[in-house]
């Protein structure tokens, strides 16, 4: 056997040798056990800011905390656009071995349609795997009942608690409110990212895009641990909460918006009531309308396909953006601009022969009724609607001082209210039909443009700002929807004051003489009778244009039917000595302003007189007899 | 051979097997203290299972059982079985060559009962065959020698690198090159043996695994593939360098409790700990190895023939290298090779032949005297 024995000395050499080796040995381990430490050291204690940092973003997980929206409330604290709870199914892909098959076999207990796949496909691809994704909105408890007993079957689906916008009153305010609807990449460009964080929809339209800043609030943050799968595991105390959006308190009377709704009886048109005093908003009516609440979540597309090619229009934005013939409505302001320019004065009168001419021209221009008025002053002018009368006025004017006039009263410009996308209309002028047609202006043009037909377009809401203009004396208001601010739940809304613009309208007297021939019309004139049984002196103008559209050189008639061949209009304000309150009604299709539109007007007066006794303190029925007898001149 | 005498040597044997072991105390307390903080490392790595810390200490009770029983076995009695044990365990290892299982290697041996890795079984006679057979020869070794001792390490080290285990590969190629190294190998010899193998590494470089090859490249540079093979060095590195000083606290290492630290309770559980015990921690922990190597060292020169010597010698050193290649690993310094930290990972096998070889340590101690030279 080898090395059983072995010489002694050799034995004890060996045991040398090996003694020095196993020192040997011991210093080479210590000092690689040194440098293992120094290596230790130099991680543990000059990196280990760097590592400590790197520890934290593997573990804290900083996620946005969505504000609430501000409240939407109408002058009187009724509640339009609201947050309420709701839940949706989200989807987080990671967990997801086959997404195909698991939507198909979602699908059985939870409807989904092509546009909930499409979109959710969609914003999968700018999210994380395992960040949450949402599938379906607003499931209804049945859904989430069938969900729940099957949640087994489908790993990395959850049925998630929400906000969603919500308006109790539908239709009634879509053209006001507007809407609010998801984030998309039209959007997500303009935004601030950081503020946004959290938040997936935002103002579209209307009051909720207006003040999109006052509605939304702030961010705010909470840190969540999450382990290496990003799982979230607790919640860590470190949290800034959010802050909730201001609640928005508008100047609409939604009473009065009801009625005025209702009194359109689905008749395509618009109406605009404003206080004259401070221009704000009482009701803006545009029918027909549409239901906002599906574009909250993503409206599906037939639905949206069949809201655009409704003939009506229900998506367009009448008040502000509807274009109508002016016609008759114009001539108070024409009448107005006479006198301010000194061309003429109240007691002036023009002979009506039912045909005027401009000189050296053989074209005639004609009134309502064959043979004409006879001689008119400016009240019996607007009183009966005498065209001649106007004509004759917008010839003398020319059309620079016409439609620079015009001009101050606010046509051809957005009045500036607070909504987006609001129309101009068009004011003739030599510029505009230069720059349009490319064309020299004629004079019998600014003759038409007297009695508001020609170019002249308006939306209601500019109408209303010159009516209210006027009533108020020639003070203007830039016409508003926002009357105060509530930030916090227990703040006290804060009013937001308008004040008043440079004044239009330099003689009292001018502006007296056209109040009083709007008070005729309604006594004696175009709109007799609809006073009756009306506490205070309405003063009004109707409106009736023809419906014409225009191929090249001639104008055809748009409908034969004497019932749809018109458009009218009707604008009165009241009480006339000291009018607070001013209202546009306009009507796509209809006989005449008298007939149609002023009826209308009628029932929003009714609508909002007992307030105004109630704000007033007096009840004016008692002296009914002596207010409309009293001459105002 | 006489039966009286036969008789009388089994008598013997029997007596000196069953008599009231000598184990050497400040070993045994080392390797106490070592298993303790193993297990309270584990306990907090596996968030608190105690399945796992229970599994972990009855392998332990194994070991120790074991260690208790080599103890027994005077040094003599291993020499004779030395030649034979290590065939056995070359045999185990062609056999898992052709019909091994495991999850990606081949490695494991399932005999029904126990499935283990006979690579295991080569931690301990690799260092008994090469201190067999040096004790036979004239030391300090020839060139002849040690090409013999060299034929004897390498064959079963690329029988094991080829299932592949290239960790224990290393050590069990260790374990008998510190024989060699204990044995009195010229240093000049030893110089020119390391300059060969620098030579050999590009040479080596070409028939490693691509998955061996991926280790050292992501080594070199984690962060270009941080999600991929550079994962654990990054992980791991946050791990040891947030615990700083101080380290977080016991169970509040955040690295391995939620999970981005990978394999927490087995390879990486140095940086569990190196996260919750902070370099104070680190530093008293490679104390205690460097005391425990250092009794085994000192238990080693104390034996009296070459066997006894070069075998407990070559197992003292070859624990410095579990210690020293995990921890380069975990710092980021050597590649992820599998190494456990010795009595502090989680894993049977590795624990019992560790035990096994203490075993052996503790019989050369204990019967220091009884064994002439």
């Amino acid at each position: 056997m080898a090395g059983a024995f072995k010489p002694l000395k050799e034995g004890r050499h060996e045991a040398n040798l090996f003694r020095r080796r196993a020192l040997a040995g011991f210093l080479i381990i210590v000092l690689c056990l040194c440098a293992l430490a120094v290596r230790f050291a130099f991680l543990q204690v000059e990196r280990h800011d760097e590592f400590s940092a790197r520890s934290e973003a593997n573990r804290v997980l900083t996620r946005p905390l969505a504000p609430a929206r501000g409240l939407i409330y109408d002058r009187n604290g009724v509640l339009l656009a609201e947050n309420v709870a709701a839940f949706r199914l989200e989807v987080t892909p990671e967990q997801v071995r086959d997404m195909p098959d698991m939507l198909a076999r979602l699908g059985q207990f939870v409807p989904l349609g092509e546009d909930d796949i499409a979109r959710f496909n969609a914003l999968r691809k700018g999210k994380r795997s395992y960040q949450g994704v949402p599938l379906r909105m607003k499931l209804s408890e049945e859904e989430i009942a069938k969900f729940s007993v099957n949640r087994w079957a489908f790993p990395g689906v959850e049925v998630v608690p929400y906000l969603t916008r919500s308006y109790p009153l539908g239709a009634e305010f879509a053209h006001t409110v507007g809407y609010v609807g998801r984030i998309d990449t039209d959007d997500l460009a303009k935004l601030d990212k950081g503020d946004y964080a959290g938040t997936t929809h935002i103002g579209k339209t209307g009051i909720e895009r207006y003040y999109e800043d006052r509605l939304h609030g702030e961010v705010g943050y909470e840190k969540v641990e999450v382990n290496a799968d990003h799982r979230p595991l607790r919640v860590l105390p470190d949290r800034l909460a959010p802050k909730q959006g201001e609640n928005l308190y508008l100047t609409i009377d939604s009473h009065l918006q009801q009625v005025a709704e209702a009194a359109f009886e689905g008749r395509a048109g618009a109406a605009v009531v404003i206080d004259p005093r401070n221009g704000e908003v009482l009701a803006m009516v545009g029918v027909p309308s549409f239901d906002p609440n599906p574009f909250v979540n993503g409206i599906a597309h037939a639905d949206y396909a069949a809201l655009l090619a409704a003939p009506d229009k229900p998506l367009l934005n009448r008040v502000i953006r509807g274009s109508y013939l002016p016609g008759s409505t114009m001539k108070p302001f024409v009448a107005l601009g006479g006198l301010e320019l000194g061309l003429r004065r109240p007691s002036d009168t023009v002979l009506s022969t039912g045909e005027f001419f401009i000189p050296g021209q053989s074209r005639a221009y004609r009134d309502d009724v064959r043979g004409g008025f006879g001689r008119v002053d400016l009240v019996q002018a607007i009183a009966k609607s005498v065209n001649t009368y106007f004509y004759s006025v917008a010839l003398d004017m020319g059309i620079d001082r016409f439609s620079g006039f015009m001009s101050t009263l606010g046509f051809g410009k957005p009045t500036g209210i607070d909504l987006v996308g609001e129309g101009s209309g068009v004011l003739p002028s030599r510029e505009w039909k230069r720059a349009r047609y490319k064309q020299p202006w004629y004079p019998g043009e600014t003759v038409i443009a007297g009695i508001g037909q020609g170019y002249w377009v308006v939306t209601p809401l500019q109408l209303a700002n010159a009516l209210a203009t006027l009533a108020n004396r020639g003070i203007p208001h830039t016409p508003h929807l926002l009357r105060a601010v509530q930030s916090g739940l227990d703040g006290r809304p804060e009013v937001v004051s308008s004040p008043p613009l440079p004044g239009v309208i330099h003689k009292p007297d001018n502006w007296l003489a056209v109040h009083q021939g709007m008070m005729e019309v309604v006594k004696i004139g175009t709109a007799r009778g609809l006073n009756d049984g009306f506490p205070y002196v309405i003063a009004g103008k109707t409106g009736t244009a023809e419906r014409f559209s225009r191929t090249d050189d001639t104008w055809t008639s748009i409908s034969a039917s004497p019932i749809e061949r018109h458009q009218v209009l009707f604008e009165c304000f009241t009480p006339a000595d000291q009018p607070r309150i001013a209202v546009i009604v306009a009507l796509e299709a209809g006989r005449s302003g008298a007939h149609d539109a002023a009826p209308i007007a009628r029932k929003i007066l009714d609508a909002w007189l007992p307030g105004d006794i109630e704000a007033q303190g007096i009840d004016p029925r008692t002296k009914v007899a002596a207010s409309s007898q009293e001459p105002r001149r | 051979m006489m039966i009286d005498e036969l008789f009388a040597s089994l008598r013997y044997r029997l007596r000196s097997m069953w008599r009231r072991p000598r184990i050497d105390l400040p070993l045994f307390g080392g390797l106490l203290l070592l298993m303790g903080v193993g297990l309270m490392t584990l306990y907090s790595a596996s968030d608190f299972d105690r399945g796992q810390v229970l599994a972990q200490a009855l392998r332990f009770a194994l070991g120790l059982a074991l260690m208790f029983a080599i103890a027994r076995v005077p040094p003599l009695t291993l020499r004779n079985w030395t030649p034979w044990l290590y065939a056995a365990s070359v045999v185990l290892l062609v056999i898992v060559a052709l019909h091994g299982e495991g999850r990606g290697a081949n490695r494991w041996l399932d005999l029904r009962i126990v499935r283990f890795q006979p690579s295991e079984l080569l931690k301990l006679t690799m260092p008994m065959m090469v201190a067999w057979y040096l004790n036979g020869r004239p030391l300090p070794p020839g060139w002849g020698t040690l090409g013999m001792v060299g034929a004897l390490i390498a064959v079963p080290a690329a029988l094991v690198a080829k299932q592949p285990d290239l960790g224990t590969a290393l050590l069990i190629a260790a374990s008998g090159a510190f024989g060699v190294f204990l044995s009195g190998l010229a240093w000049w010899r030893i110089g020119l043996l390391v300059g060969a193998f620098v030579g050999v590494v590009p040479i080596a470089w070409h028939f490693l695994h691509d998955y061996q090859r991926n280790r050292v490249l992501t080594l070199l540079d984690p962060e270009a593939d941080p999600l991929g093979n550079g994962w654990h060095i990054i992980q791991s590195k946050i791990a040891v360098g947030s615990g700083g000083l101080w380290g977080k606290g016991w169970h509040h290492g955040t690295q391995s409790r939620l999970e981005f630290l990978p394999e927490h309770t087995t390879d990486f559980i140095f940086s569990v700990f190196a996260e919750e015990w902070g370099l104070v921690g680190v530093l008293l922990l490679l104390a205690l190895y460097v005391f425990i190597i250092a009794r085994c060292l000192w238990i080693a020169a104390e034996a009296k023939d070459t066997y006894a010597r070069l075998l407990a010698g070559a197992i003292s050193m070859a624990l410095f290298v579990y210690v020293v290649v995990n921890g380069g690993m975990i710092t980021g310094v050597l590649p992820v090779v599998g190494v456990p930290l010795p009595l502090v990972s989680y894993g049977g096998t590795s624990a019992v032949s560790l035990l096994a070889g203490f075993g052996v340590l503790m019989s050369i101690h204990a019967h220091r005297k009884t064994v002439a030279g």
